[in-house]
């Protein structure tokens, strides 16, 4: 059952839920997602800071990252994946890879005809 | 001391996007919002294009604000529903919504808070006109133009809701 929600969950992702959860593999506050996602992507995918928020509320409620205690003396709020969130970014890279294969054999029978 | 002035101007809901447009025209000429209220805008002089000012619709807990701070934005403040932010644009591009779907949830916050505040409006003016008090009718007018205004932002929300079905 946990497995088929996951599943469920997992349609596909939208390129900003992609990048955080990506993002997210090593711990990281807010503007360090911003960051690790520009720099990820080569400087085309920038997060606006209410997208980010809003996303990173949702993905909490999911469970798919938690948000870690905070320490003493910073008072930014540090995000970590979880175990659900590493299956559901999984998940996501096996429907890329499947997208690119597709993608390319295609278009290669075009080019051979 | 900073120099500072106030301006009276007034915008319709719908026209939100042309409210921060009109702010970052301010900010490019070396005058940055530094206080809300109604139909008030208080700025102070700043270096032309030295901040970029954005605005939403938002509960705006604390948190939010917070995570904004966090992210090296400043809170300017907040008129009922509406806050308001500024970002120094050395510190780079500064724009609070990135993808359609958030786009159109802010769209949804703001057609929300005009249905509630619309249909309440709508209430008592016809309860007021029933009772034969005659002020109902001023009710009855905000009503209708809330009720405008929601048609307007939905308009905006349809076309968005148009583009995502084919890109996000």
């Amino acid at each position: 059952m946990e497995g088929d929600k996951v599943m469920n969950d997992n349609i596909a992702l939208t390129e900003a839920t992609y990048y955080i959860l990506l993002s997210l593999y090593t711990p990281q506050h807010g503007y360090g997602i911003m960051q690790r996602t520009e720099t990820l992507s080569g400087g085309r995918v920038k997060l606006a800071a209410g997208t980010l928020y809003g996303a990173l509320s949702n993905m909490s409620e999911k469970g798919w990252i938690i948000q870690l205690p905070i320490e003493d003396g910073s008072r930014k709020k540090e995000y970590k994946l979880t175990e659900e969130g590493r299956i559901v970014l999984n998940n996501e890279l096996t429907r890329l890879k499947q997208m690119i294969s597709n993608g390319e054999s295609v278009m290669k029978e075009e080019q051979n005809v | 001391m900073f120099e500072c002035k106030t301006v009276h101007k007034w915008f319709w809901v719908w026209d939100f996007q042309k409210e921060e447009m009109w702010l970052n025209e301010m900010a490019g000429i070396g005058w940055v919002l530094d206080g809300v209220g109604f139909c008030k805008y208080r700025f102070i002089k700043c270096l032309p294009e030295e901040y970029t000012i954005r605005m939403e619709m938002n509960n705006a807990e604390k948190e939010y604000i917070g995570f904004m701070k966090e992210t090296g934005a400043d809170y300017v403040g907040r008129m009922v529903q509406w806050v308001y932010f500024r970002k120094k644009m050395e510190d780079g591009q500064f724009d609070l919504f990135s993808d359609l779907d958030s786009k159109i949830q802010h769209l949804d916050r703001i057609g929300r808070m005009l249905l509630i505040i619309g249909m309440a409006n709508l209430v008592i003016g016809l309860a007021n006109t029933f009772n034969y008090i005659n002020i109902g009718w001023i009710n009855l007018l905000c009503g209708t133009l809330l009720m405008y205004a929601l048609g307007r932002i939905h308009g905006k929300k349809e076309g968005l809701e148009q583009e995502r079905i084919l890109h996000e």
